[in-house]
């Protein structure tokens, strides 16, 4: 929005208040709003401050916590499992969350084009996307399992020696990310319909100016549905550094630590060792680390990402 | 004779013609072909596992600890599914994970509209920085809220009740569905407002009887969501449900799939057992996605392309 436009109207708004219809409207306004105002006080700004406390207290769940200053980030320091849960859930998302993109927008390149029963394949590369994470969790550890798996059955026929999978620390992540890979059609929905708004007359310009299809995908493709894929990549990121249900369920962090997602340990540091503070340390710790990566990421998506209309670029 | 000549010469052009056709025609035809192949290829990889996950739960005990395996059945085993549901309390989790999600379902429409509501068509001074708000906490992890929300819970005696999963659900039922919602609402013409204002409807008439019956589909979409995630939703009932007999079909599995009753003590459950399970608590979610695809693409889009 422009501020040449925003200045008149806010001036004819401020007058607008001071009529009594408009301050009933307002009023009625906030009632509406008063279940969400109620909600982000009791269950997100008011706990976000307690556990910003917590964070600098000693707190055993049945006892008062204790304020310890800096003590709980300055152990982190010297905790090995921290920073392994840090390194382990890096590595995933760099791999995972990169790949998954890869992965989905090729699929959606790929349905894009005049394809006979579309929406018979978007469905089967989606479908993967809706299955529970409990179940995925399971079938997965199936399919792994090293003695009578069917994905070491599939190397046994091709002559790999084949690995143990979810019980050796070297396999373990690979076989994480390609189980998450597994749900990249999450994103395929999205990325279909930003390829479908992509304007026909881009292309056939392009293709005027003797422009090939590699050319067509790096210079028209690409840049205007980029919004997106920014999107996803953002939305990946920000859950691969929550994961937790499927290290939980299928090898609840071994072997050896090698799989300790950053949310596994915090629950086993909250709930199994009960340091409700040193976790309140490791939430802040998880948000900090979110919330930087959030700002590299647009910061260095700044020059990549395309948006049409400069009111989009807010 | 000139005659002659420029007949043969047009037979030779379209004759030229043709053959450029048709080899332009075979390109198309392999570039199409192969277009298919690799989507068939790739829809036979993400598939695949589905397949494994079907055809592990048919298969006799025998067959699982073949190897390598062998692709089907070596005969449909249907009593596995029976066999599976003797041992795991279904109907127990199911009907809590079943009033999990009607609790929330109720909680979030309501509440998460009428927010929504107020933020794209009713003038409220500090709207617009209240709205910033709403978008700012969808970056929050849960995790960070976590603690001193279980505390509360615990306060309030609530631990070990599905209270703490319905509750918060009624107090604006989350960040992401309020700004789908508003973004719908958004592209309901204000011209009907006015003229259900001049008809004598009040702010809270214009949201029961213009706003919510124009935006079924996006409330659709929003019950939708909502269904799946507490579906397949694992750590909040992890973290809040202690006893076997408050537990959700997610939570369940874990503690059944370690402790199969053999005489003298407990070992594993089988995995043909384990996957039956697993395809019945996959059956619900893959059905409904089937049947509301419209509303699921729709959801998608509306909340994706305009963030």
């Amino acid at each position: 929005m422009s501020t040449l436009q925003a200045a008149p109207l806010a001036v004819r708004e401020r007058s607008w208040w001071q009529s009594p219809q408009s301050r009933k409207e307002a009023l009625e306004g906030l009632v509406c709003l008063l279940p969400w105002i109620i909600g982000f006080l009791a269950f997100t700004a008011g706990p976000l401050i307690y556990s910003g406390y917590l964070s600098f207290t000693d707190y055993p769940i049945l006892q008062e916590p204790t304020w310890v200053g800096l003590k709980n980030f300055q152990s982190m320091f010297s905790d090995d499992l921290f920073w392994k849960s840090l390194r382990v859930t890096a590595l995933y998302t760099l791999v995972a969350v990169p790949g998954g993109v890869i992965i989905g927008y090729s699929m959606a390149l790929l349905l894009n084009q005049q394809i006979f029963g579309l929406s018979f394949w978007r469905t089967a590369y989606y479908v993967p996307a809706v299955v529970p994470a409990v179940a995925t969790a399971y079938l997965w550890a199936w399919m792994f399992n090293p003695d009578f798996g069917v994905i070491n059955g599939f190397l046994l026929r091709l002559g790999v020696e084949p690995p143990k999978w979810f019980g050796s620390e070297e396999w373990v992540l690979p076989a994480f990310i390609i189980m998450s890979l597994w749900g990249a059609g999450g994103g395929l929905v999205l990325y279909l319909a930003a390829l479908q708004g992509v304007p026909t007359s881009l292309y056939d310009a392009a293709k005027v100016d003797g422009a090939n299809a590699w050319h067509r995908l790096r210079h028209v493709t690409l840049p205007i549905t980029s919004p997106v894929i920014l999107f996803t990549f953002l939305t990946g990121l920000i859950g691969s550094f929550q994961v937790f249900t499927a290290g939980f369920l299928i090898t609840n962090g071994g072997p050896n630590n090698a799989s300790l997602f950053y949310v596994l340990y915090l629950y086993r540091v909250g709930w199994r060792y009960f340091k409700m503070g040193y976790a309140s340390a490791l939430g802040w710790v998880l948000f900090a680390i979110i919330m930087v990566l959030t700002l590299i990421t647009l910061r260095a998506s700044g020059r990549l990402v395309y948006y049409e209309s400069s009111e989009e670029k807010e | 004779m000139q005659a002659t000549t420029q007949a043969t010469t047009s037979a030779e052009r379209s004759n030229q013609q043709l053959e450029r056709r048709a080899l332009l025609r075979m390109q198309h035809w392999t570039s199409r072909s192969l277009l298919h192949l690799a989507v068939t290829a790739g829809a036979v990889v993400f598939l695949f596992p589905l397949f494994w996950l079907i055809s592990s739960s048919l298969k006799p005990e025998g067959d699982i600890f073949l190897f390598p395996p062998n692709l089907w059945p070596s005969k449909f085993m249907w009593l596995n599914y029976p066999a599976a549901l003797s041992s795991f309390p279904f109907l127990q989790t199911g009907l809590n994970t079943m009033l999990i999600v009607v609790g929330v379902e109720i909680g979030r429409l309501i509440s998460a509209s009428l927010a929504a509501y107020a933020f794209s068509r009713v003038r409220i001074p500090g709207r617009q920085v209240l709205f910033m708000l709403v978008l700012s906490t969808m970056m929050l992890p849960y995790h960070i809220t976590l603690i001193p929300q279980y505390i509360i819970f615990r306060d309030l005696g609530w631990l070990n009740s599905f209270k703490p999963l319905i509750v918060p659900s009624f107090f604006g039922g989350g960040a992401f569905f309020i700004f789908l919602l508003r973004q719908f609402f958004m592209t309901i013409p204000r011209e009907y407002d006015d003229a259900a204002r001049i008809d004598g409807c009040g702010t809270f008439g214009i949201y029961w009887r213009i706003i919510l019956p124009l935006a079924k589909p996006a409330l659709a979409t929003v019950a939708i969501f909502t269904f799946m995630g507490e579906w397949n939703d694992f750590f909040a009932p992890l973290i809040y449900l202690n006893t076997p007999d408050k537990w959700t079909l997610a939570l369940a599995i874990k503690t059944w799939e370690l402790t199969q009753q053999s005489g003298l003590g407990y070992k594993p459950q089988p995995y043909n057992h384990i996957m039956a399970i697993a395809t019945l608590i996959t059956l619900v979610p893959m059905l409904m996605f089937f049947f509301t695809q419209r509303y699921f693409v729709q959801g998608v889009v509306v909340s994706g392309i305009k963030g």
